[in-house]
């Protein structure tokens, strides 16, 4: 039985971690973690098959996170998980941490492979995902990416290849935020129709509330064979801070002051 | 050069079921033989080089060691990215193989003249680029860079010097195939050919070049580039490949790293420029001056 409590408490550690460790890194971004909390917790909480101390245990399901920008999100998720200690977790983007403000695999157990420049995610994930099948392994390949790294066309040549070899061992959620760096998605580069463009490339597409963890568990339960999953995480930018939701300053903004001290508040009153 | 390529590959596809060869939709007429006999070893990707490096790294990710092949600038500066954080920074075994070196499309135009491709991977740290004279060389490139267990790059010529050599290929070696007191032209790629030639027409005006293969320009045969210019009259470089950042800017940064002082030093190489001109490989080297010929009349000024 998934036990949601847990879920719902990883997912309010993973913000806490969130808004902290960007506030004392002074980095980027916070939005965008707090985007996929719920994201991150589910899969790490329930979903995902693996040993916090056997890292490189060879039948794990393996993650990419293509938003590399969110990697803070990983990292706590990683420490709540017991790949290691959640003190690391201080250093992050301090000087001479490996905890780089995108996420990089070096010295840090648990994280699969190192982003930070967008498209990068889906291709690697579908040379695994090839290559589990090739090797007949049974795990699956998670890839979380960002609505609006979908402007790179690498994803769409890996995304034709995923359907042509009918990796059906191969999910990436998406975190439809509909904001990005500038401007909304739709302002920026339209990606509307977005779940009629990727059944278009022969995926099988679910459309969920990505903040609805029941719905998010099902959505990576709806497996159809010969087709890669792309499940479509409709989600609140900057989710669980209320002045910093749906408010593209906070892709940017380092919170300090009154301003951490507002957030840390109403996560600690959630 | 592609031959000796391919059948490496294949003798080492059949014991090793790791190795896996992607190409992004060239080869044809090349690569049918390599298909049917190890399915589940080979996938046509498309035309779609960032997304081949990148399956690429997913593949050896999974303990897989990937070749990813296509012509001219396109598995190398398309996807450059992708070679650098996926394939690099991950230290994967990847071998990107590029057939078609420097004007080896000549004809073909300006898109597929490589002639930046060993600068610009030169560049990256975690890397081999490699660029054989003769066809043994190209067969032994091929075997020691799939061996290598990090990122090479495999520059394949279609123009090949007629030589052979008793010495062994080693990544970071250099193969010597003219003995000169006079001189020492160094090349990297099929430009040997060019480079033996010019030897052999010097030798004829009473200088006595020697000629080094430089097949591997990262890492750099360190001994080969003082021996050369501590022993002999001095260094020529050539390259079919621009001057900034190719074989003679490494021999030049081999030199001043270890102070070490060629009583001569010229590099022959294009001009940094792009080729508007067409023709046949031979036609653009002696075009843009770095043919036999051209390498002769080079030499001759300097005495």
């Amino acid at each position: 039985m998934t036990n949601f409590e847990d879920i719902e408490q990883l997912a309010l550690k993973i913000r806490k971690y969130a808004v902290n460790m960007t506030s004392t890194g002074g980095s980027s971004h916070v939005g965008s973690i707090l985007s996929i909390a719920d994201l991150l917790a589910v899969l790490y909480g329930s979903v995902m098959n693996y040993k916090a101390n056997e890292p490189n245990w060879h039948g794990r399901d393996r993650f990419i996170l293509s938003k590399g920008h969110a990697g803070a999100g990983v990292y706590a998720a990683l420490a709540e998980s017991g790949f290691f200690s959640v003190d690391k977790l201080k250093t992050h983007c301090k000087d001479g941490s490996d905890l780089s403000g995108h996420v990089s695999h070096k010295g840090i157990p648990g994280v699969e492979f190192s982003t930070g420049s967008l498209g990068h995610g889906l291709p690697v994930a579908t040379g695994m995902a090839l290559a589990a099948k090739i090797n007949k392994d049974k795990h699956l390949v998670y890839v979380l990416m960002s609505d609006g790294e979908c402007d790179e066309g690498s994803n769409w040549e890996a995304a034709l290849f995923a359907s042509h070899h009918k990796l059906d061992n191969l999910v990436i959620i998406i975190d439809r935020n509909k904001l990005q760096s500038i401007q909304s998605t739709e302002e920026t580069l339209g990606l509307e129709p977005f779940v009629d463009k990727w059944q278009a490339f022969s995926w099988n597409v679910i459309d969920i509330d990505g903040h609805d963890l029941a719905q998010l568990i099902k959505a990576c339960d709806s497996k159809v064979d010969g087709k890669p999953l792309c499940i479509i995480a409709n989600t609140i930018k900057g989710k669980g801070v209320s002045f910093m939701e749906n408010q593209v300053l906070w892709h940017y903004r380092s919170p300090q002051g009154e301003e951490l001290e507002a957030a840390m508040k109403e996560l600690d009153n959630a | 050069m592609r031959d000796a390529f391919l059948k490496k590959i294949t003798e080492l596809a059949a014991i090793d079921k790791d190795v896996v060869l992607l190409t992004a939709d060239l080869g044809f007429g090349v690569f049918e033989n390599f298909e049917s006999k190890f399915p589940g070893q080979y996938f046509n990707v498309g035309v779609a080089e960032q997304n081949m490096t990148g399956l690429a790294a997913g593949l050896a990710l999974e303990g897989k060691k990937v070749i990813t092949y296509s012509i001219g600038n396109f598995p190398t500066l398309r996807c450059l990215e992708q070679i650098r954080n996926d394939g690099c920074y991950h230290d994967l075994n990847i071998t990107i193989v590029a057939s078609g070196g420097g004007f080896s499309y000549g004809s073909l135009g300006m898109s597929h003249h490589a002639t930046e491709d060993i600068a610009i991977l030169r560049a990256l740290p975690a890397m081999s680029v490699v660029a054989p004279g003769t066809v043994w060389e190209a067969g032994e490139a091929t075997e020691a860079l799939i061996k290598s267990n990090s990122v090479g790059y495999l520059r394949l010529d279609k123009t090949v010097a007629d030589e052979n050599s008793m010495q062994l290929f080693s990544l970071g070696g250099s193969i010597k195939y003219r003995e000169g007191k006079d001189v020492t032209l160094l090349t990297t790629g099929g430009i040997l050919r060019d480079a033996v030639q010019a030897s052999e027409l010097l030798q004829e005006q009473g200088i006595d070049a020697g000629v080094i293969s430089m097949h591997s320009v990262k890492p750099i045969d360190k001994s080969a580039i003082a021996t050369a210019a501590n022993e002999t009259g001095g260094i020529v470089t050539i390259e079919e490949h621009n001057l900034d950042g190719g074989l003679g800017s490494a021999v030049a940064e081999v030199c001043m790293d270890n102070c070490i002082a060629p009583k001569i030093f010229l590099r022959i190489g294009l001009n940094n420029r792009y080729s508007s001109v067409v023709g046949s490989q031979d036609y653009l080297k002696a075009h843009y001056e770095m043919d036999a010929s051209t390498i002769v009349k080079r030499v001759l000024e300097l005495f």
